[in-house]
């Protein structure tokens, strides 16, 4: 085990499946000379040259859509979006052609395609440059959303993402970047569609992803001081859902509550909520609770940007409402 | 305008004349495959949405005739043309068209979506303007693998309005990709005129943004379609430059089935003063003139097309649904659905 960021362990993925296989490419905005708006791609340019790390114009629906042409006929393209705010103008090439090629082409065609980049609330960025889309891409079929939180899950998630034969949106935690932990020294990857338990616990799950694992896992530590155990539960791939892993834990705890970043309306909570309730409603001592963003656009103030998003007290306030000690 | 379609050679070597017949006998079938399919329409044969290709079969035969198997192309929903000059066969594209498991796509795209992936024919695509940027993708592999392909998209005249038209035309000049646009300025964009929407008339000068060559064209004319073709294929696959043909058609029918031919938005006067220029009449006269055919020979290749018309309709009309359990199918690479 190596202890490494966030930011260098996707560095690793990127490197290491370049290496292996010709195909794979990177594409993006700033991803080359600049070395990347977040440094992900540092030191990829002078390594692969300019026709495996390739700098592009600001044109985020051009670039998605000759990145799946490209996957269409055989190349393995690696989309990086500055951020996933940008990425709403390529959604068009995402959803009516990613998404829908193999299909509508009765299997003929298919698109092995990453694109990544971060996501999620930032730091006083305002509402464009502050917000959480997965539930957008995870409600479209032939799409698989993975968002990894640990150094760990994003190096073995994304070498998993790069090698996966559907498109793939890997959204990385804007906050995460600079968040250090232990690596596997050595090849590994890890499987999409499987999640993990971060915190082992009997008297209530939370259910996370991505930023809000470390949120959840702040929430149980305060728990655990008023003597409440809780087990934290990173999807970790959103789209295709880990059911059997949440059910398997709200079955042992029997209370369950949600956080994430998104907005209330149709989030991922409310896919999980209605697994919940759907395949083991009499497991349950007391409605799911979702902790999410307010349900505004993200303002700037400081304080109206703190209250807005999903935090540890709010966390710990649902816990006690599901536990009735509030 | 470029038009060589006028030469008063009489000497027609072979080879020559072989491919003159092919080329007559692709553009009698598309121009029967959409009379077919038209009726089936109208008979509730074919469902959804169905855009004709008639009036503008010179374009799809032309363009078809300078590529290598191995090049790559797109194109829009109006497609049913390009499918057929390609080599998809007439049953399945229209098998296709009444949703049988034998269509291009099992039945699952319908006629906006065809794809014969064996062919490098890569779509249907059904956003206006949206398949541009895939084909400058197959155009980037295309470099990126160091072979000679080609890619090719085709899209109307309304599509250059769209962002995407501007974003795949300046990163293929950009980074000097084998790619052609091939629009096909029918002069509606459904019931908008060109002048309607598009600040400049030539549209052929938009690829003036991006210091990219371009060539208007006469779509009416096979052998001026064919010949800019031919231009634009070498400069992509030797030079590895990209090219905007603006191609000036009609199309002769509605929008789509569900549009009247002329109405609102253009009178009948200007469709028949248009149908006076069909590419077919044109190309028969041609391959008349230079003794490559007479006109009774014309005649039994028509009815032999016919034919191959009606076999397709019945092939189409007799296959098998897809099986129920073909919804999941697909969704996923094959062992995740």
């Amino acid at each position: 085990m190596t202890v490494i960021t966030y930011r260098d362990a996707l560095n690793q993925a990127l490197r290491e499946e370049m290496h292996r296989d010709p195909k794979v490419f990177l594409m993006g905005e700033e991803v080359g000379v600049y070395q990347g708006a977040y440094k992900v791609s540092r030191g990829l340019l002078d390594e692969f040259g300019p026709m495996r790390v390739v700098d592009t114009p600001i044109t985020e629906l051009g670039f998605a859509g000759v990145g799946v042409g490209a996957a269409m006929v055989g190349l393995r393209p690696v989309i990086e979006m500055m951020t996933f705010n940008f990425a709403l103008l390529a959604m068009d090439q995402v959803i009516n052609s990613a998404a829908k090629l193999r299909y509508m082409s009765g299997g003929q065609v298919g698109v092995p395609m990453v694109v990544r980049g971060p996501g999620g609330a930032a730091l006083q960025l305002g509402s464009q440059h502050s917000q959480a889309l997965e539930a957008h891409y995870a409600h479209i079929p032939g799409l698989k959303v993975v968002m990894p939180a640990t150094p760990a899950d994003a190096k073995g998630l994304l070498k998993s993402a790069i090698r996966d034969d559907n498109p793939v949106i890997f959204i990385e935690g804007e906050m995460l970047y600079n968040l250090k932990g232990e690596v596997p020294d050595g090849e590994y990857t890890i499987p999409i569609g499987v999640a993990d338990i971060k915190r082992e616990g009997s008297d209530v799950t939370l259910i996370c992803h991505s930023k809000t694992v470390s949120v959840a896992l702040k929430a149980a530590e305060l728990l655990a001081a008023e003597n409440i155990s809780a087990e934290v539960v990173d999807l970790r791939t959103i789209r295709p859902l880990d059911t059997d892993a949440v059910l398997a834990s709200v079955r042992k705890t029997h209370r369950c509550v949600v956080v994430e970043e998104g907005w209330p309306f149709a989030g991922v909570g409310a896919q999980v909520v209605d697994t919940i309730q759907r395949e083991i409603f009499d497991e349950l001592d007391a409605p799911v609770i979702r902790v999410t963003g307010a349900d505004v656009p993200m303002p700037y103030n400081k304080a109206l940007e703190r209250a807005a998003k999903a935090d540890a007290n709010k966390t710990v306030l649902a816990v006690k409402k599901v536990m009735y000690l509030e | 305008m470029a038009s060589t379609a006028t030469s008063n050679q009489k000497t027609i070597d072979p080879e020559t004349a072989e491919q003159y017949r092919h080329w007559l006998r692709q553009m009698l079938l598309i121009r029967h495959f959409e009379e077919k399919a038209g009726e089936a329409y109208s008979l509730g044969k074919i469902g959804g949405f169905c855009h004709l290709y008639i009036g503008q079969e010179a374009v799809a035969v032309g363009s078809m005739a300078s590529l290598r198997p191995d090049d790559y192309m797109t194109t829009s929903y109006r497609e049913h043309g390009q499918a057929l000059a390609r080599g998809i066969p007439a049953r399945a594209v229209m098998a296709e068209l009444f949703g049988k498991a034998a269509g291009t796509s099992k039945g699952k795209g319908g006629s906006m979506h065809l794809f014969d992936a064996s062919l490098g024919f890569l779509g249907g695509h059904g956003i206006v303007g949206g398949h541009i940027p895939l084909s400058t993708g197959m155009a980037f592999a295309a470099k990126y693998n160091n072979t000679d392909q080609v890619a090719v998209c085709y899209f109307g005249e309304a599509a250059v309005n769209q962002g995407a038209f501007h974003e795949a035309l300046n990163m293929a000049a950009l980074w000097k990709l084998p790619c052609i646009y091939i629009c096909e300025n029918n002069r509606y964009g459904m019931g908008t005129a060109l002048e309607r929407a598009s600040a400049i008339y030539d549209i052929s000068e938009r690829a003036c943004s991006y210091d990219m060559a371009n060539e208007v064209v006469d779509g009416q004319e096979m052998l001026a379609v064919k010949a800019a073709m031919d231009r634009a294929v070498e400069r992509a696959r030797k030079d590895k430059h990209p090219t905007l043909l603006e191609i000036r058609t009609y199309r002769f029918m509605g929008h789509s089935m569900s549009d009247p031919i002329h109405g609102h938005y253009r009178t009948k006067e200007e469709v028949e003063e248009h149908r006076k220029r069909d590419p077919i009449t044109l190309w028969s006269k041609h391959v008349i003139e230079n003794g490559v055919m007479t006109s009774e020979a014309i005649k039994a290749m028509d009815a032999e097309v016919l034919a191959e018309v009606e076999d397709a309709y019945k092939f189409a009309e007799e296959a098998p649904d897809p099986a129920p359990e073909e919804l999941y199918i697909d969704v996923y690479a094959p062992g995740e659905n």
